[in-house]
C-alpha cells in the first residue's frame, strides 16, 4: 500500500530544520533547504507556532490535472501524485495549480520540487514530529494521525 | 565559499552606501568564525580612535561548514568593543549563519555611520541600506515584528536588532537575533546603536550542488546521530543549562547578592528543575541543529493585584546565567521576578548578565550610600524585582546621570564612585558569569580573549583538576583556549564541542574538499589566538596592570580563598607564555 507523508505532531518541532536538509540533501542533491518539498517555518515569528507546509497528497491531485506532459501524474493504489522527471519540460503549471502553494520551484533546474513520499524527511526528525502513513483504503488513519496531540507514549 | 578555496566577504559602508564583495584566497587557510573575523577586524580596526568612532568595523563571519553540518550555527561577531575598549567577539545562532551562507558570503564587513536611522538589507546579490526612521526607538520585539512586516517574503529569513538600550548609549547593549538569541557580552548593540544601524535582515535562496554525496551522507549521519542520541549533548536538551544552579549552590559557587556569599536560599525555586517543571512552555533550535536548547517560559502576569483573572502572557528564553544574573545575584528567589527582569533585558536590548552584574554592585552601593536612591530616581534593594524592573529602563533610556553612570557598566561605574572593590569584575571589563569556582574561573575571564567563562572554560577546570600548580593552570587554561578558538573558527557551537574531536572535524571537512592534518589544527588554533592577543596589544590591553576587585577575595570561592598573590603570579606567566606565542606567529 501507497504511503504519504502527514505531520501529525508539529507542537513537538523544535525548529531545527533537519527535515528540510535531509530532503534537499539526500533526495535533490543540494545543501540548500530551499530544494526541499518540505518547508518547516514559523508562523508569527519565534514566538509564534512552528508549521510544515508538506503535500496534502490530494485524492484528486490538482497538479497532475495541470500537467499537460504526463511527468505528474496521480499515484495507483493511493493518493498523492507521482514524477517522472524525464517528462517534465518546466512549464511550471503544477506550482499554479497548487491550492495551497506547496509545490517549490528550482530555479537552477528550471523543474517542480515535488514530494516523492520516500520518507528520508521523518528518518531525521530528533522528535517524531513526522510520519508516514499507509492509506489507499484508509483514509480514516491519516485523519486520526493529524487529531492526535496526546504525548508520544499515548500515541 | 562552499565551490572554491576562498573567503567571500560583503563590504559594507554605511556612510557611502558603497558595497563590494572580494573574494579574500589569503585568510581560506583561517577556515571562518573567530579566525577569519579577527583578522578581519585586525586590518579593518583603527586601533587609535575611540570605539565607538564611525570608522571601527563591524565583522561577521560564518564557516566552511556552516549549515552542512548539524549543530554548525554560529556566526561570530567580532569588534572593538564600546564596554572594555579592546577586543570584542561575541556569538549568536538563529538563522543568522543560515541566512549569510546561502546569501552567499562567508563574511560581512560594515564601516560607516548611516546619515540617519537605517537597516541593512541583504538578499542574495542585493544589497541595500535603508530607511529605518520608524523602527527607531521600537523596543526589540516591536522592530523585530516590524521588520518582518516590511519584507513579506517567504523563507527563512534572518532579522537581527537593537533596542533602545543600544540607540542611547549604553554600552552593554545587545544585538538580539531571531527573539531568542542574542550578540551579547561585549555590546555590539552599543556599536550598531553609535552607526545609527538599527538592525541587518538577511534572505539567502543560493544552492550548492552536494559534490561528495557519498562520503558526505556517511559523515552527515554519524554526527546527526551522535547529537540526537549521546549522553554527551543531554544538559543542553533536558533541562538546559539551569541545570547548574542546584549543584554551583551545594558547592558554594552560586554568586549571590553581589557575590556576598555563594549559596543562595532560595536556589531551588530559581533551579532548572522548577523552571522546566513549572515554567517550560516549549523548546526551539537554531536552523540546522536537532538538539533545541533554547527553552522558553510562560511568563504569566495579573494586570494588577485587584484584578485576579485580568492576565496578560509572555514568552521568555531563559538560561543559566540570566538565571545568576537576575536571580540569585540580585537575592530574587523567584521565577517570575527573574523572567520579568529577562524579558524587560531584552526587549530592551541590555545583556542580562552585565546588568544583573551592575545592578548588584549599585544594590550593595546604595545600602552603603555610595549611591544615592534619589539621583537614580529609584531604591534598589536585593529581592525587589519591581525596582529593579524600573531600574533597567531608566539606564537604557540614560534618564538621569546615575543611569547613565550605570550604563557604561560595572567596571566603569563602580570606579566612578570609587567603590570597584564591590564589583564582581574580571579583565577590568566586566561582570564575571555566574560561577566563583576557584582560579582557573577568576584567571580564564580575566585574560578570555572575550572575557566569557566559554573563552578556556575555567570554570569547568576548576571543578574537576582542583590541584594544579600555577603554571600547569596557566598553561592548560591557553591551550583550552586554541583548541576552542579552532573550532569557533568553523562556527561550530560550543555546545557541540565534544561531538566535534578532530578526527570527526577532519573526516567532515574532507567532504567539502578541505583537508586538514591534526598539526594544522594545532598550528591554526594558536595562530588564530596569536591574532587576538595582538589585537588586544595594539589596543592597549595588559591584563596584568588590571586591578581585580576584592570582592573575589573576599569572598571564599568553592575551591577555597583566592589569594592576591597567587592571582599575580598566574598573571606573570600568562604573561610570559603570550610573549612566546606573539613572537612565534609576528608578522614581518
Amino acid at each position: 500500500m501507497a504511503k504519504i507523508l502527514t505531520a501529525p505532531d508539529m507542537g513537538k518541532c523544535i525548529g531545527c530544520y533537519s527535515c528540510m536538509l535531509a530532503c534537499a540533501r539526500f533526495v535533490h542533491g543540494d545543501y540548500s533547504p530551499h530544494k526541499s518539498a518540505i518547508q518547516v517555518r514559523t508562523a508569527g515569528g519565534m514566538e509564534g507556532r512552528m508549521v510544515a507546509d508538506i503535500c496534502r497528497a490530494c485524492a484528486d491531485p490538482r497538479c497532475a490535472a495541470a500537467c499537460p506532459t504526463g511527468a505528474l501524474t496521480p499515484r495507483r493504489g493511493g493518493r498523492g501524485m507521482t514524477y517522472r522527471p524525464k517528462l517534465c519540460t518546466g512549464c511550471g503549471l503544477c506550482v499554479e495549480a497548487c491550492p495551497i502553494h506547496v509545490i517549490g520551484w528550482d530555479s537552477d533546474e528550471e523543474r517542480p520540487i515535488v514530494c516523492i513520499f520516500c520518507g528520508q524527511c521523518v528518518n531525521y526528525c530528533p522528535h517524531g514530529c513526522l510520519q508516514m502513513v499507509e492509506v489507499g483504503d484508509a483514509q480514516p488513519a491519516v485523519r486520526a494521525a493529524e487529531a492526535s496531540t496526546a504525548p508520544a507514549d499515548q500515541a | 565559499m562552499l565551490t572554491k578555496p576562498t573567503i567571500r566577504v560583503l563590504y559594507v559602508d554605511l556612510a557611502s552606501d558603497k558595497v563590494r564583495v572580494e573574494e579574500r584566497d589569503d585568510l581560506f587557510h583561517l577556515l571562518g568564525g573567530t579566525g577569519v573575523a579577527a583578522a578581519l577586524l585586525e586590518e579593518n580596526m583603527k586601533a587609535d580612535a575611540d570605539p565607538l568612532d564611525p570608522a571601527q568595523p563591524i565583522v561577521f563571519a560564518i564557516g566552511p561548514m556552516t549549515m552542512i553540518y548539524p549543530v554548525v550555527t554560529k556566526t561570530i561577531a567580532t569588534f572593538i568593543s564600546p564596554l572594555t575598549g579592546e577586543y570584542g567577539e561575541s556569538h549568536a545562532g538563529g538563522r543568522l549563519a543560515y541566512s549569510l551562507r546561502h546569501a552567499g558570503y562567508d563574511a560581512l564587513v560594515i564601516t560607516g555611520k548611516a546619515a540617519g536611522p537605517a537597516y541593512l538589507s541583504i538578499q542574495d546579490n542585493r544589497i541595500e541600506v535603508r530607511d529605518a526612521g520608524p523602527l527607531w526607538g521600537a523596543d526589540v520585539a516591536e522592530a523585530g515584528r516590524l521588520m518582518r512586516g516590511m519584507h513579506a517574503s517567504p523563507g527563512h529569513r534572518s532579522i537581527m536588532r537593537i533596542g533602545p538600550a543600544g540607540e542611547n548609549g549604553v554600552r552593554y547593549a545587545n544585538v538580539n537575533v531571531e527573539t531568542y538569541r542574542h550578540f551579547g557580552r561585549l555590546g555590539l548593540g552599543t556599536l550598531f546603536g553609535a552607526k545609527k544601524l538599527k538592525g541587518v535582515l538577511t534572505i539567502g535562496t543560493h544552492h550548492w550542488p552536494i559534490k561528495n554525496a557519498r562520503a558526505y551522507r556517511q559523515a552527515y549521519d554519524e554526527i546527526h546521530q551522535r547529537v540526537i542520541s549521546t549522553a554527551a549533548m543531554e544538559k543542553y536538551h533536558e533541562l538546559g543549562t539551569p541545570v547548574n544552579v542546584n549543584p554551583l549552590n551545594a558547592v558554594g559557587a552560586l554568586p549571590t547578592r553581589n557575590l556576598q556569599s555563594t549559596r543562595f536560599e532560595h536556589a531551588p525555586d530559581i533551579s532548572g528543575e522548577a523552571f522546566g517543571e513549572h515554567d517550560l512552555m516549549y523548546k526551539r533550535a537554531c536552523a540546522g541543529c536537532p538538539i533545541g536548547c533554547i527553552h522558553i517560559a510562560l511568563l504569566r502576569q495579573q494586570f494588577g493585584a485587584e484584578n485576579e483573572y485580568e492576565i496578560q502572557s509572555s514568552y521568555v528564553s531563559y538560561d543559566y546565567e540570566p538565571i545568576y544574573a537576575f536571580g540569585s545575584m540580585l537575592g530574587i528567589g523567584t521565577r517570575d521576578g527573574a523572567l520579568r527582569l529577562m524579558e524587560a533585558a531584552d526587549r530592551l536590548g541590555m545583556d542580562a548578565m552585565e546588568s544583573g552584574v551592575v545592578l548588584a554592585w549599585a544594590t550593595e552601593a546604595m545600602d552603603k550610600g555610595i549611591l544615592s536612591e534619589k539621583d537614580l530616581g529609584v531604591r534598589l534593594s536585593f529581592g525587589d524585582a519591581n525596582g529593579y524592573f524600573k531600574a533597567l529602563h531608566l539606564i537604557s533610556e540614560g534618564a538621569n546621570e546615575t543611569a547613565r553612570l550605570l550604563g557604561l557598566g560595572a567596571v566603569q561605574a563602580s570606579r566612578h564612585f570609587g567603590a570597584e572593590d564591590l564589583s564582581f569584575t574580571a579583565g577590568g571589563a566586566q561582570g564575571v558569569a555566574g560561577y566563583h569556582t576557584g582560579y582557573a574561573n577568576i584567571i580564564g575571564h580575566h585574560v578570555g580573549s572575550r572575557h566569557s567563562h566559554l573563552d578556556n572554560a575555567g570554570y569547568s577546570l576548576d571543578q574537576k583538576q582542583r590541584n594544579l600548580s600555577d603554571e600547569e593552570t596557566v598553561d592548560k587554561l591557553i591551550a583550552e583556549e586554541c583548541e576552542r578558538d579552532f573550532v569557533t573558527s568553523l562556527a561550530i557551537c560550543l555546545f557541540a564541542r565534544a561531538i566535534y574531536d578532530r578526527e570527526t572535524v577532519r573526516k567532515a571537512l574532507a567532504t567539502i574538499d578541505i583537508q586538514v592534518s591534526d598539526e594544522d589544527i594545532q598550528r591554526t588554533g594558536r595562530e588564530i589566538y596569536a591574532t587576538k592577543l595582538r589585537i588586544k596589544q595594539k589596543l592597549g590591553y595588559d591584563p596584568t596592570k588590571v586591578k581585580l576587585p576584592k570582592r573575589i577575595f573576599e569572598t571564599t570561592s568553592m575551591n577555597g580563598p583566592i589569594s592576591p598573590a597567587r592571582v599575580d603570579n598566574m598573571l606573570q606567566i600568562y604573561r610570559e607564555r603570550c610573549a612566546a606565542l606573539l613572537a612565534e606567529f609576528t608578522k614581518t
